[in-house]
């Protein structure tokens, strides 16, 4: 491989990861220097950092390309996921304002981590090669796993950064052996390029590269908690700050999804038939792994991460359908369960009070009585949730299913469909609560919406509603993005 | 404009308009709400004068590109069967508005605006002509009426919404399966194209093919309407639904059931229709005489309603599958007549409710002798729902069975049981209401029709005898859509089961073949 020194485009295709690291260690060093300062300073840099980010990856998707000789690439598809996750990463700063000044934690420190991690899912949404989503993969998971046991005292949160870290570096290590066995069986790491010499005369072995694509498929299985490797995220989303679970079941989820499809759609794409059936078994299984046990929670937070399993196997169903309508109809349901589930998130958030204490559904009680605008923000991101008409997440499950049974998937399908009228039940019961009970004693403690929490809702609520309205400009994009990345 | 737009959007804007009235003037969401369903009342009716009577075809056309990937259209239109529902819709909901006058206090605006949310969501079922638009209003109609019966129910109003809710969403997930599935086999949703497609035989299903695919549309409609072993859900959300739920519940929601099945199901899928029609008549026959066994145990007057429903629906689904023009006219006048009567007599018990505070049959008697009125207003709804001669009810189901005789005698038989049962259980729920001695908690509770009431009673009984006395002002633009529903039926080409299932989009050489 020629060496030599990166060009201005290629720096200029890496922009918004630079901006978020420079802004990140810059804080770090703010953090330390700076004694009187603005109680939310950092989050109002951050909201900047941000805003420069994404402008240079919007600059950086108007010029589509590799950068540093193939590494990278930005095409459409990297520009959707970038942008997908630094629009998540200002919604949770916008949630964490109040929540952050509550809990005394206001600090440099969980900004700058939380640029790192995007940093790194940004990098995994234009990798183009095994090694650079590795190092992605890692940013982005380290911060994470730094940004579960933020609130340090907390006991549960603790917790949950250890049980994070041990799985998800176990997990990270079983990704890793699947690029080792593909490297070593086809000598390169390079997305085009293994997908060349799977189909050319010399393709290696099926048994090696099968058994890689498995074990890649557990590393990713983990990251984007589908079932058999969903059991982390309960207890981390329990126990994890509620910005933090919000952040953790949105972004480095939909960047993991980012890579999954990426991978297995060009580079992987040869051996479709030999890995189908193992993502068919994951979808259904994380589907109804995720809708029935989310059925038995009590804990909102709980409910809300087994919801994300289900979420993650209808995202698993367009994966399996392997065609561009199936990756096209996966990156609409990311930006669509993006927008609903932080929408979600933020109402618990808000509702749950100094230290966490109200997480339960029955603290949900009355909410509709007391904070009218709450409740029904609430309502359509959990109709949306459900799949009901003219809210994103409808779309999304039909664009998920249509290009299923475009795919003959016709079971999937169907079981899944059924699946999504089992989830029903759950979301129903968080409307039962706030609309037909009377207000709880968390619902009476509540203040008042902040400012930040009062756009971290209307934002999504407004995004929610034009995806379900107007679907077309976000599937437009995300179709020719779909085209593009072979 | 399209006067057919103005009536589906109205409801909307006055929903939206309902919500930004404050929460401290109840009275005003209350008269928000009369005005403004009375104003879509007109309108649905100068959609009636200027809707030529003459023509079984689809009028007001409307078609707008929604989205253009998959290619979606706002498709509206309406032909005789769709035109009568619209105006039922429209002419129960200020009627709905006026019985919870007094009776919801609380939650005035949401209550009133989630009616109007309904109103949107029905009308917007019966003039959807695009399948995925018509999936959209479906659930759309879904979520107000689950808050009604959560929020405004009785007791176990929680239990009643959430299955109501989850039954209806279980049978339309299959319906949008099938959707889609018809989508990828021709490449639109409208079901304009889609018969057309059919019609000129470029559009051929296998006999596999088809079936499940009638099956995925008529589970989910059997579930609304509801179809013997699907009706569990329909008592308790009845029950537990106030008034104003009930009337719309009953009156409008279950023939969201009937007029799919009627209006897409059979259309689409004539030989899969035809085949199962057997079937389906005998669970329509059984839910017409165990809906009335049961209704005659009931210790509970809107139990009992609920369950007289469960029977006068069966008539609907046995006159669709009778395939005669009779048969389907009767079905259609008969969801208009159990409209207007299971309207009427939820509406009444609703009062009786207001008075005495007890849906219990065991809690009245003697009521005529303190509200003659009242009762005199109910004697003829119940006589109505019996299928006295000279009031609506007859009508439709003599249609019905006249229909069905034509066919097969023993169905007839069988369903005119039911015929006689109903009179039993209406008429001896009569009696022990509003005969005998009235008791002290009668006499102390109950009054006679107020001048709110009075309003809410005569629109009904007048529509009862109108219905009953001269039927053929309703009928002929009914009868020329069943007429073209008939001939679609008969369309079909032969399905030569050896034919491998064809794959998208069309097939040509299956017309050319013939």
């Amino acid at each position: 491989m020629p060496i030599s020194f990166p060009t201005t485009l290629d720096l200029g295709r890496f922009l918004p990861e630079i901006l978020l690291t420079v802004f990140g260690t810059l804080f770090m060093v703010l953090d330390a220097v700076l004694q009187k300062r603005s109680k939310n300073l950092f989050g109002h840099l951050t909201l900047l950092a941000l805003a420069a980010a994404l402008g240079a990856s919007l600059y950086a998707g108007s010029e589509p390309g590799p950068a540093f000789g193939g590494m990278l690439v930005v095409d459409g598809f990297a520009t959707f996921f970038r942008v997908l996750v630094l629009g998540v990463g200002m919604l949770i700063v916008l949630s964490s304002y109040r929540f952050l000044a509550r809990e005394n934690a206001e600090t440099g420190e969980y900004h700058a981590l939380l640029l790192f991690s995007l940093a790194g899912q940004c990098l995994m949404a234009s990798a183009n090669d095994l090694i650079m989503v590795f190092i992605g993969l890692e940013i982005s998971s380290i911060a994470s796993y730094v940004l579960a046991g933020y609130l340090r005292d907390d006991k549960r949160a603790n917790e949950a950064a250890l049980k994070y870290f041990l799985l998800g570096s176990f997990a990270t290590a079983f990704f890793l052996y699947g690029v080792a066995i593909l490297y070593g069986s086809t000598g390169t790491v390079k997305l085009d390029q293994i997908h060349a010499v799977l189909t050319g005369p010399n393709a290696p072995f099926p048994v090696f590269v099968t058994l890689a694509a498995a074990l890649m498929l557990v590393g990713l299985g983990f990251k984007v908690s589908a079932a058999p490797f969903q059991v982390w995220a309960p207890d981390v989303y329990q126990g994890a700050p509620t910005p933090v679970a919000a952040f953790l079941s949105a972004a480095p989820k939909a960047a993991a999804f980012a890579v999954f499809l990426r991978i297995f759609t060009t580079a992987l794409e040869p051996i479709g038939t030999a890995w189908e059936p193992l993502a068919w078994g994951s979808a259904l299984a994380s589907m109804t792994i995720g809708n029935f046990a989310a059925l038995l929670q009590s804990n909102i937070k709980r409910m809300l991460a087994y919801s994300s399993i289900a979420h993650a196997g209808y995202v698993l169903v367009a994966l399996t359908a392997r065609s561009d309508t199936g990756t096209s109809a996966a990156m609409f349901y990311l930006a669509a369960y993006a927008l609903m589930n932080l929408g979600a998130f933020a109402v618990v958030t808000h509702l749950s009070g100094k230290g966490e204490r109200y997480l339960t559904l029955d603290d949900f009680a009355g909410l509709a009585q007391k904070q009218p605008f709450t409740a029904a923000m609430l309502t359509i991101f959990l109709l949306s949730l459900i799949g009901v008409p003219l809210t994103g997440g409808f779309f999304g499950k039909f664009y998920i299913f249509k290009a299923a049974l475009d795919s003959h998937l016709v079971w999937l399908a169907v079981l899944g469909l059924l699946n999504s009228a089992v989830a029903a039940y759950y979301y129903l019961r968080v409307l039962v609560m706030m609309y037909m009970h009377d207000p709880s004693q968390a619902v009476q403690e509540a203040e008042p919406l902040s400012h930040g929490l009062q756009l971290a809702l209307v934002l999504p609520a407004l995004g929610t509603l034009f995806l379900g309205i107007f679907p077309n400009w976000v599937l437009e994009f995300a179709g020719h993005s779909a085209a593009l990345m072979k | 404009m399209n006067p057919l737009l103005g009536v589906l959007a109205l409801p909307l804007v006055a929903f939206l308009a309902a919500l930004a009235i404050p929460r401290r003037q109840p009275q005003n969401s209350r008269w928000w709400a009369l005005g403004s369903s009375l104003a879509i009342f007109v309108l649905s009716l100068i959609l009636v004068f200027r809707f030529d009577q003459g023509s079984g075809q689809e009028q007001f056309a409307l078609d707008q590109p929604w989205i253009a990937s998959p290619d979606i259209h706002f498709a509206i239109s309406v032909n005789g069967v769709s035109l009568w529902l619209i105006v039922l819709t429209a002419f129960l909901t200020p009627l709905c508005v006026l019985i919870s006058w007094r009776s919801v206090q609380n939650r005035v605006k949401e209550f009133y605006a989630f009616l109007l949310l309904l109103e949107f969501g029905l009308i917007g079922v019966f003039v959807a002509q695009d399948l995925f638009l018509f999936y959209v209003f479906w659930e759309i109609s879904l979520v107000p009426m689950y808050f009604l019966i959560g929020i405004w129910g009785h007791e176990r109003r929680i239990y009643a919404a959430v299955k109501f809710f989850l039954y209806t969403m279980a049978g339309s997930m299959l319906m949008l399966v099938a959707i889609i599935y018809l989508y990828n086999r021709t490449g639109t949703f409208s079901y304009a194209g889609i018969l057309d497609l059919l019609a000129s035989g470029k559009l051929v299903f296998g006999a596999q093919e088809q079936l499940l695919l009638f099956l995925a549309f008529f589970v989910a409609f059997a579930i609304k309407v509801p179809v013997f072993p699907l009706h569990t859900w329909l008592p308790d959300a009845h029950v537990e639904a106030p008034t104003a739920g009930s009337v719309m519940l009953a009156s409008v929601m279950l023939k969201m059931g009937t007029y799919g099945i009627l209006h897409f199901a059979v259309p689409l899928f004539p030989r899969a229709a035809h085949q199962c029609a057997p079937w389906i008549v005998v669970l329509a026959i059984i839910g017409i005489l165990y809906g009335a066994l049961v209704a005659m145990v009931q210790p509970n007057l809107k139990k009992l309603v609920a369950y007289s429903s469960v029977s006068h629906l069966g008539f609907v689904v046995l006159g669709i599958f009778s395939f005669t023009r009779m048969g389907l006219d009767g079905a259609v006048y008969q969801m208009l007549n159990h409209g207007i009567s299971t309207g009427a007599l939820f509406a009444f018990v609703g009062l009786l409710y207001e008075r005495r505070h007890s849906l219990e049959i065991a809690d009245y008697g003697g009521v005529a002798t303190v509200a003659p009125w009242l009762s005199t207003a109910f004697l003829v709804t119940t006589l109505a729902s019996v299928g006295l001669p000279m009031l609506n009810n007859f009508v439709g189901e003599f249609l019905v069975l006249q229909g069905t005789a034509t066919v097969h005698f023993t169905w007839t038989v069988y369903a005119s049981i039911g015929v006689i049962l109903s009179a039993c259980y209406m008429l001896w729920m009569y009696q022990r209401v509003f005969y005998g001695e009235a008791g002290q908690e009668v006499h102390h509770h109950i009054f006679d029709l107020r001048a709110r009431e009075w309003a809410v009673a005569v629109p009904f009984l007048a529509m009862m005898l109108w219905m009953g006395v001269y039927p053929q002002s309703f009928l002929p633009p009914v009868g020329k859509v069943n007429d073209a529903i008939l001939q679609e039926s008969q369309v079909d080409v032969p399905v030569r089961v050896s034919l491998p299932v064809p794959v998208l989009p069309v097939r040509v050489e299956a017309a050319r073949a013939h």
